[in-house]
Parts: structure tokens; sequence; C-alpha cells
């Protein structure tokens, strides 16, 4: 079902409290949905039975509204506006520090993170297959960052099965949902009288043991396939292929750019909500007294100014380019760097821009239908 | 490595006011314990907010708050920077005029008489000008009013020895890193963080409302896009030209943007 070799086990709806319990128990502190400006965001979870029910949100381009599931579920909602990243590519950290010391030496630190144990409760498909692309960017053999590869360590995934995509959600055509196949600890997919649960670690594997679940029935398993199958369905949203680096890369002068370019306000909220963006400044934050510096890093937007600058010139000074570069970079050079597409449909950039570019739309004008589908 | 400890000979400040509500020199001393650190490392000359009053002598780094709208601040303006090293504009009003700024265009003798008892009494300049408008300026914090931090990273800069991080990105970006859920996208607040400069670490979305543009224009801010995103989350077109016409009304970018807006809604 969710592709695990494990037997599913079942969770009875009222048993959902006794995962949470176990987590935090083994020290983790648990995040789960909350509403924040009227959105649904990951905070930490007080209490065992504090993940609240029937939370859905309505999502259009430049538009999310928080609605009620009538069916009182607790996994009804697709998603907020972000995803893991935040958990693992602090939006703003310290790397190292100096300091001058008596002789008038600079001595150099590194800032090790204060990582605490997490586990993130109802982590999606879409989130899922961006962690891995994440991962494949600071991971990469040779250049593994440690900032980000303590806070990774640290993350217990507790992945759910999307069984009411969000309208902006396109993930069937990026082939990353809605139903979770890898790269979680655990799996849950919601049924109405409880869960059906795979692990996928050996993490997970002893979290699910220690609960002693039934197994999950034939009939249970079944539903949640069809549960997929019906979300998958229900998307309206859709790239015109996996593979769009050539027919982007053949249309960098075409008109649609400036088109784009006139709405779009370059003001980096698509790049910060995207669960696969990973750009980052470095900026030096001196102490008041001059005897000490701290080099911090903080996340990026190729929409900056700052982004594109060289010496001495800007290589994006307009919105146009600025909007290019990261269409382009997404779905076409991406694909050089990490052997894939930089885009894992969840939408977010659809629905957090202010103006409601589509991203779905802009490829659909600039490529016309001259793309084959693969 | 080794490098040499910052010049003992400490660099003179001083802390001008021109027309302004003194809110950034405020700023300044609402900076507590680090603004005694940091006079230990410059020689506070002229603050009259603070106390130290030598307005005419010569300084290295000069701080101006308050926009040039008297007779008396353009003559003020021109002494000041042939005194002064570097001269620093600060807050809205030194940068863009300020919220002064909103009679430009519309001052007139009858409007003055119809509110003030005594209009002989005021000796306002037709318009309220930036600093910059009169004099060079080396650097540009914007702000209503500016924040301490920026402050005090640019003097921190100076100390250095180097050149300030003049940040124009949009405040949208310091949303995102502070995790804050986009207002414009769930409540359809218009919310100016588009087009307006950082600085301020998005204070306005923290408390769930929305920025009113008080660090003026960003870097390719595109005012007429976010215009036509504030009409169809129904705002009118006078109700558009407002929220560009407040704190930094006479900023190019902003009185353009409204300007383009009346010139439409009259079409
Ligand atoms: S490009 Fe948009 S839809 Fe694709 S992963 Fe990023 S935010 Fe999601
Ligand atoms: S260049 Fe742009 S699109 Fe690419 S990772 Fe960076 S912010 Fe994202
Ligand atoms: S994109 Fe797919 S996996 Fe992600 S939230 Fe939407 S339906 Fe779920
Ligand atoms: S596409 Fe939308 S979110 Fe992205 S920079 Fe442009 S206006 Fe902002
Ligand atoms: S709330 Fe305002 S500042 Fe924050 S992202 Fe939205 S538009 Fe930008």
């Amino acid at each position: 079902m969710f592709s695990s070799p494990e037997p599913a086990g079942f969770l009875p709806l009222d048993q959902l409290h006794a995962l949470v319990a176990r987590l935090m128990q083994l020290g983790y502190q648990c995040l789960g949905p909350a509403v924040e400006n009227d959105a649904i965001v990951m905070r930490e979870l007080d209490a065992p039975d504090g993940l609240p029910r029937g939370l859905q949100a309505e999502q259009a381009p430049g538009r999310y509204r928080l609605t009620t599931d009538p069916q009182h579920r607790y996994f009804a909602w697709a998603n907020g506006p972000q995803a893991i990243k935040p958990q693992a590519f602090a939006p703003q950290e310290s790397l190292w520090r100096v300091e001058r010391d008596a002789a008038g030496m600079l001595q150099f630190e590194a800032v090790v993170p204060n990582a605490p144990a997490q586990a993130i409760i109802g982590v999606r498909a879409c989130d899922l297959a961006a962690l891995a692309l994440q991962d494949a960017h600071f991971l990469r053999e040779g250049r593994r960052d440690p900032h980000y590869a303590k806070r990774r360590e640290q993350l217990f995934l507790v992945a759910v099965q999307c069984a009411e995509p969000g309208a902006t959600c396109f993930c069937a055509s990026t082939g990353d949902g809605p139903t979770p196949t890898a790269g979680y600890d655990l799996a849950l997919a919601e049924l109405p009288d409880g869960f059906v649960a795979v692990s996928g670690s050996a993490k997970g594997a002893a979290v699910l043991s220690a609960l002693n679940l039934s197994a999950a029935n034939a009939q249970q398993v079944d539903a949640v396939r069809q549960q997929g199958q019906a979300a998958a369905a229900a998307q309206t949203r859709s790239l015109p292929g996996r593979t769009l680096r050539d027919a982007l890369m053949s249309r960098l002068e075409h008109p649609r750019w400036d088109e784009v370019a006139s709405r779009c306000l370059a003001c980096g909220n698509c790049t910060a909500v995207c669960p696969t963006c990973f750009c980052h400044a470095e900026i030096d934050g001196p102490a008041l007294d001059g005897e000490a510096s701290r080099h911090e890093r903080i996340w990026d937007s190729c929409f900056g100014e700052s982004h594109g600058h060289l010496h001495g010139f800007n290589v994006r000074p307009d919105i146009r380019s600025r909007y290019r570069q990261w269409l382009t970079h997404k779905l076409a050079t991406w694909h050089d760097q990490f052997g894939r597409s930089g885009c894992v449909g969840c939408g977010r950039c659809i629905a957090w821009c202010p103006v409601g570019i589509d991203l779905t739309e802009e490829v659909a004008a600039l490529t016309g239908s001259g793309v084959s589908h693969e | 490595m080794n490098t040499p400890k910052a010049d003992p000979i400490k660099p003179r400040v001083a802390v001008h006011k021109f027309s302004s509500c003194d809110g950034c020199q405020l700023a300044f001393l609402n900076l507590g314990e680090d603004l005694l650190t940091l006079a230990g490392r410059v020689e506070l000359v002229h603050f009259a907010e603070a106390g130290p009053l030598d307005p005419d002598t010569d300084v290295d780094v000069a701080f101006v708050e308050g926009s040039v709208s008297t007779a008396e601040d353009l003559e003020r303006i021109q002494h000041i920077r042939q005194h002064s090293g570097l001269l620093i504009a600060i807050g809205a009003c030194a940068t863009s005029g300020g919220i002064q700024g909103l009679r430009n265009g519309v001052f007139g003798e009858n409007w003055v008489t119809q509110i003030y008892s005594h209009p002989e009494a005021i000796a306002s300049l037709e318009r309220s000008t930036p600093i910059s408008s009169h004099v060079k300026v080396d650097f540009e914090l914007w702000g209503c009013p500016v924040s301490g931090p920026q402050m005090l990273a640019v003097v921190n800069s100076l100390l250095l020895g180097v050149t300030p991080r003049d940040n124009a990105d949009k405040v949208c970006t310091e949303c995102k890193r502070r995790g804050y859920p986009c207002i414009m996208v769930t409540r359809g607040i218009a919310c100016m963080g588009p087009v307006t400069r950082a600085g301020c670490g998005a204070l306005c979305p923290s408390l769930g409302r929305d920025c009113y543009g008080c660090y003026g224009p960003a870097e390719n801010a595109n005012t007429g896009a976010l215009a036509v995103q504030f009409r169809s989350q129904g705002l009118s077109p006078e109700a558009v030209v407002q929220r560009f016409q407040s704190i930094n009304s006479q900023a190019p970018v902003f009185l353009a943007a409204a300007d383009r807006i009346r010139i439409k809604s009259h079409d």
C-alpha cells in the first residue's frame, strides 16, 4: 500500500493519542497542525490528544481559506504554507563565530546547531519528495552541510496519505503523491474508524511495534488504495510532462516571460514556500564592541536583488529575468543538477503567490501544446 | 590572522533633527545598553534629545532625522553637509519627505487659514522634501521610525570600515523567514509588503495585520501589479491610492503608483 515490505497495522481512531504519547515518551517534540494567521501551520503539540480534528482549507491561486471538514477527520487538509523545509534548512542560523582573543588574534569557532528531536505529524507525500531533494543538495557526498545534517537526523516523520488534495495540488502529475511511498518513518492513511499504519524505517518500526496494533485487514488496505486513487483523480492541475528541460530552455526569449513579469511582484513568496528551494545568503553580524562577529545564513531567493549580484553588475536586474530563473531552475536546469525536476507538485507557489500566479498555467502558456507527454 | 584593534581615535558623531516627530531619535535612545556600548566607541558631540549640544561643529558622521520643510531647514542642511564627513539620512521624513509630504501639491494659503487660528505663525515651505533633494546623502535608512538594530548595524559597519549592507528586498522576505503565513492570501488583506523595503522584520504581519509601507519602496517594486491585486480584493481606486499615499507618499515610486491609479480611474 505504501510500498512498504512491512505488514500494515490498524490504529483505531481513539488510539491516535497513543502514537503521539509514545513519541513524546521517546523525547520527541511533537509538531502537528495548528492555526496561525488563518493558515494551517506545524506547531508543537502540548498533549498527546492535542491533534485538532476537522481542519480543512480551500486553496486557489493567491487564496487560502480555512474551512471545516464535515467528516471531522484529522488530516482532511492538504497542506499549509510550509512543508518540512524550515525544520531542516533553518530560515536563519549562525554558521560560525569569530572572536578577537587577548593577543589580538582572531579565533574562529563553528556554531553547532542545537537541534531538538522533532516528530512531525501530518507530513505529505509531496513534502517527503521535496525533502529527498533537499537531502540531495545539503547532504551531497563530500559537501555535507553539518547544520542541515544535524537537524535532519533529529527528525521523525509521520506521513499521512492525502484524501482531499487542495485545488492547487498536482503531485499526481509530478509522480510525488498523493500517497506516501518513501522517506517516512511512519505513514498513516485515515479511514472513518482509524488509520492504516506502516513503518518505513527501523525507528518507525520500533514505534509501531510498541503500539501493539492488530493487522490491517484486506478491506482496509483496499480502501486506502482506492482513497489514494480517488485523490489523484481529483487533481485538476498538471504539468505537461516530467521532463520540461528542453521545452523551457528553447523558449528563453518567449514573450510570455514579459507578460508574467508584468504581474509578478518579485516578492519571493513562491521560493520561500517552495519545499525544494534551497538558496541562501550569508551575512555577518558584528558585535557592538567590535570584538566578535557571527556569520549567519539566511533564506534568500532568486527574486531578490542581491541574488543576481556579481562584482560590478547584476545578472538579473529585472523581474522578467528573475521569474525566468525561478521557473527554468525549478523545471529545467534542476534536471542537470539532481536528475529530476525540482517541482513536487505541492501547489504552494500557486496558493501563496499574493497575486495568484500559477506555475502550471505559465508552463502551459510557455510550451503551448508542443511538449511530448512522458 | 592578526588585525589591529579599532582606531583609538573615536569618530565624532552628531544626530540632527529637521522637520520630524523625533521618533527616529527615540529609536536611538531606546537602544538602552547597546547605546551605552556604542557611546564608548564614538564621541557623541551633538544629540539634542540625549543631551550633548554642539550643532555647528565638524563631525565624521552626521545622522539626519526629518525632512526639509522650512526656510531655515534649507540653510541648515547645507551647513551640516559642509561640516560632516558622512551624512546619513534616517527615517521616512529624511528619505522621502515623510507624512508631512502629504501637503505637497495641495498646500495653499486658504488651507492654512482654515486650519490654524494664527496662520501668520506658519513658516512652512510649500513642499516637504527629503534630505537627498538638497545635499549629497551617503547612506539612507528608511522606516517610520527606523529600526534600532538596523541603525546599530550601520554605525558598526562604519566603525569597522565597511560599507553598510543595503537591503532593498521586500518585507515579504522577512515575513517568510519568520514563518508568518501571508495574510494577503489567508484574509485578502491589502498588504504593502510586496513593494515595501525590508528592515522592520515584518512587524505588522507578525501581528496579523497588513504592512502599510512605512519603510518606503523596495527595489523593483511592481506597484502596478499590486494595485491590480488590491482592486480585485475589493479596494476602490481611492483606497488603493491611499495605500500608496501615506507615510512615504513622496517617494517617487509610490507617488507614480498613485498618479497612475488616479489617471486610470478618471479615464
Ligand atoms: S514549484 Fe511550486 S508546486 Fe512545485 S514544489 Fe515548488 S512550491 Fe510546490
Ligand atoms: S535559484 Fe530560485 S528557484 Fe532555484 S533554488 Fe534558488 S530560489 Fe529556488
Ligand atoms: S500535493 Fe499531493 S501530497 Fe502534497 S498536499 Fe497536495 S495532494 Fe497531498
Ligand atoms: S510569482 Fe508570485 S510569489 Fe513568486 S515572486 Fe512573483 S508575485 Fe511573488
Ligand atoms: S503578509 Fe504581507 S509581507 Fe507577509 S508575505 Fe504576505 S504580502 Fe508579504
